[in-house]
């Protein structure tokens, strides 16, 4: 946008007195005739009234830039027709100058109060005369200026605000779409701006349970904001996927390290739910220590991790707590925003006023409305000064969390079920290349299976290994029989992987969902002489722990509904049967 | 995957935590955790609360140990493993000769 530069206001009669146009007013013709003459002659176009009322009159229609007001004038004197003017001007700046003879301090006081800018002694002097018409001109046109910035910068402020109103609905789409009005749910949030630094996400999970997660950014508004619309993205679509809190924190951790600034990061607690086994898995970094409530007995639980978003994926660390959570017990999280919140006298809330409050609870008692009354009684009228999150988790049973006319239960869990997959390593790729977390992670594209990973890893790569290791590379388990064995046994593979040529494993899996669940069949075949599977069969024995070998195959027996050799030996078929969980069973 | 270790400030015990798979690749890394701790004199403390998936040679692992840390005489603990470990861990009944501590 072009900006005038000052010159253009000092400078004199040429660009900034260009075209005024002035009013003058004076009943005495001689003195109008005069004055109008020296205002014309420095260039400025004028328009002159007879008395007060007319000035008035013509004002309104002629839009005067500046008005010269004889004081005392039929019908209407000066001070009124002035009155008049400046009320008609509004927020514009008309510049008044009164016309006087008077010489005496009260009346020309009285020009000025009246809401005259100025006054100008008849005899006219014309120097004094194009210098006050100049000075005032300076004036309103600074006056304008700085009503076009006023008005420019509302204009912003009104557009940043509707840009933030825009940005904050897409933002509650994304972040609050979740669970948070399920009935074991309490929760307080109070944004300090149009964004909340602070975050609270609940999603149930495929499998039964609820995945919980409170967040509190560094800073709000716009970017804690910023950094809470992936960490909600990854929350509800891992949770949904049905992956386990470890996965998600993790997951959650590695996007934030990579997007957010040196410096900003975000204190959270996940909590994992179990409702059926009424257990909890929490997960806890950087944010205030947490209550959890069993009748009246308190346990605190201490965040034990740094906050999200600092470590790289490798220093990061899941450990979680486990605890026993029965139905009625309580979980209490907040943000540092409920212990630091002050009063009139800046005292801050403080754990021990909140800890007092868990201490004289009545047994079972929720306790979130007497938390949320004292913290907010006690700051009274004061403003908050940083985000105040409280959120209050009961253990129920998932039945009764079912929430009405909401099916994001269990109906998002989208995912193919059935399907049919081969895949043949040969060659060299037999050697450096690690097929099963591939094969893994195809396998766990079926959405209930994802809970079932652990099962299934291990049954693929024990499928894998054997086909490879016995298959092909024609190795005996017996030498794994000692510490120094089992070296060797792993040297010896190394050294025939190097030399193995020629060969193939070949991984099929096939799903089909059934109405109780669904069927993982998996078949692995290799290019090798097979064995004698009548006799292997026999052999194996979980039971037998002075053998540090052959617990694959009895393994794989337990983990699936039937194990079946083909051909040679070179060819195993398994079938891996999985049923519906229930809801509430 | 990594195997880490830490000894409590009297040697009495050694903690071995293992992060992501536990399969025969960690057979050399797991040894040396354990290998030079003091064999049945000290307690032991498998913390797998960041594994994530075991095969059957990590089971022969775990019994290797066992055995160095004086068969029956062993004290060694499982702590923090997840749901699928765990049921790995149930499966073969290694309950009987492991402490194992969710």
């Amino acid at each position: 946008m072009k900006r005038e530069s000052p010159d253009d206001f000092q400078s004199e009669g040429v660009i900034a007195n260009r075209n005024l146009k002035i009013l003058i007013a004076d009943d005495n013709l001689t003195d109008r005739m005069i004055l109008q003459t020296l205002v014309k002659k420095q260039g400025h176009q004028v328009v002159t009234a007879v008395d007060g009322q007319e000035a008035v009159e013509l004002f309104e229609v002629e839009s005067p830039d500046i008005v010269l007001l004889d004081a005392l004038m039929p019908r209407k004197d000066g001070f009124e027709a002035a009155r008049l003017i400046k009320d008609a001007a509004g927020e514009q700046l008309i510049p008044i100058i009164f016309l006087t003879s008077l010489s005496d301090a009260e009346s020309l006081a009285k020009c000025l109060e009246a809401g005259g800018d100025d006054f100008l002694s008849k005899p006219y002097n014309p120097v004094i005369l194009r210098a006050k018409i100049n000075a005032f001109n300076r004036m309103r046109q600074m006056h304008m200026t700085l009503q076009q910035q006023r008005d420019q910068i509302a204009d912003h402020n009104r557009h940043m605000l509707h840009e933030q109103q825009v940005a904050k609905s897409v933002f509650d789409n994304v972040a609050h779409n979740g669970s948070l009005s399920a009935p074991n749910i309490k929760y307080l949030l109070s944004p300090l701006s149009v964004f909340n630094g602070d975050v609270l996400l609940a999603c149930m999970k495929p499998s039964g349970g609820m995945h919980v997660l409170l967040g509190d950014f560094t800073g709000h508004g716009l970017p804690a904001a910023i950094g809470a619309m992936p960490m909600a993205e990854i929350f509800y679509g891992m949770t949904r996927k049905g992956f386990a809190l470890t996965d998600i924190i993790r997951e959650i951790n590695r996007k934030l390290k990579v997007i957010l600034p040196v410096g900003f990061f975000c204190c959270a607690c996940m909590v994992d739910l179990c409702l059926d086994q009424e257990e909890v898995e929490i997960w806890i970094g950087g944010l205030p220590e947490f209550v959890l409530r069993r009748g009246s007995d308190i346990q605190m639980i201490k965040s034990n991790h740094l906050p999200l978003g600092i470590l790289s994926s490798e220093g990061f660390r899941t450990n979680t707590y486990r605890m026993e959570m029965k139905y009625g017990d309580r979980l209490y999280m907040w943000s540092d925003g409920i212990i630091e919140a002050a009063n009139a006298h800046g005292d801050m809330f403080g754990d021990a006023r909140l800890m007092q409050l868990f201490k004289s609870a009545p047994e079972g008692a929720s306790l979130y409305e007497k938390i949320r009354e004292d913290v907010l009684s006690f700051i009274g009228d004061q403003q908050a000064s940083d985000d105040l999150t409280l959120i209050e988790l009961t253990m129920m049973p998932s039945e009764d969390l079912i929430e009405e006319g909401k099916d994001n239960v269990r109906a998002s869990s989208i995912g193919p079920r059935d399907w049919k997959f081969s895949y043949e390593l040969r060659g060299e790729s037999l050697r450096d290349f690690d097929p099963v977390p591939v094969a893994l992670n195809l396998v766990m594209e079926v959405p209930e299976l994802r809970s079932r990973s652990g099962e299934i890893y291990t049954i693929i790569i024990e499928l894998y290994s054997n086909a490879l290791e016995h298959g092909l590379l024609g190795m005996d388990s017996a030498m794994k029989s000692t510490s120094d064995g089992f070296m060797a046994y792993y040297k010896l593979r190394e050294e025939r992987l190097n030399h193995l040529e020629g060969q193939f494993v070949r991984i099929q899996a096939d799903h089909q969902p059934h109405a109780g669940g669904g069927v993982l069949r998996i078949q692995v075949e290799d290019s090798g002489p097979g064995f004698d599977y009548g006799k292997t069969d026999a052999k194996g024995n979980l039971e037998d722990f002075s053998k540090f070998s052959g617990r694959g195959i009895p393994l794989l027996r337990k983990l699936c509904r039937s194990v079946q050799y083909f051909g040679s030996g070179n060819c195993v078929y398994v079938e891996f049967e999985w049923f519906k969980e229930a809801a509430g069973s | 995957m990594s195997i880490t270790t830490s000894r409590s400030a009297d040697g009495s015990e050694l903690v071995i935590s293992i992060k992501g798979r536990f399969d025969f690749s960690s057979h050399q890394a797991f040894r040396d955790a354990y290998e030079g701790a003091g064999g049945a004199d000290v307690n032991y403390k498998i913390d797998m609360s960041e594994t994530t998936y075991l095969d059957s040679s990590a089971l022969g692992m775990l019994l290797l140990l066992r055995d160095y840390a004086g068969g029956d005489k062993a004290h060694i603990q499982i702590v923090n493993c997840n749901s699928d470990v765990r049921k790995i861990l149930t499966i073969s009944n290694f309950e009987q000769l492991f402490k194992i501590v969710a």
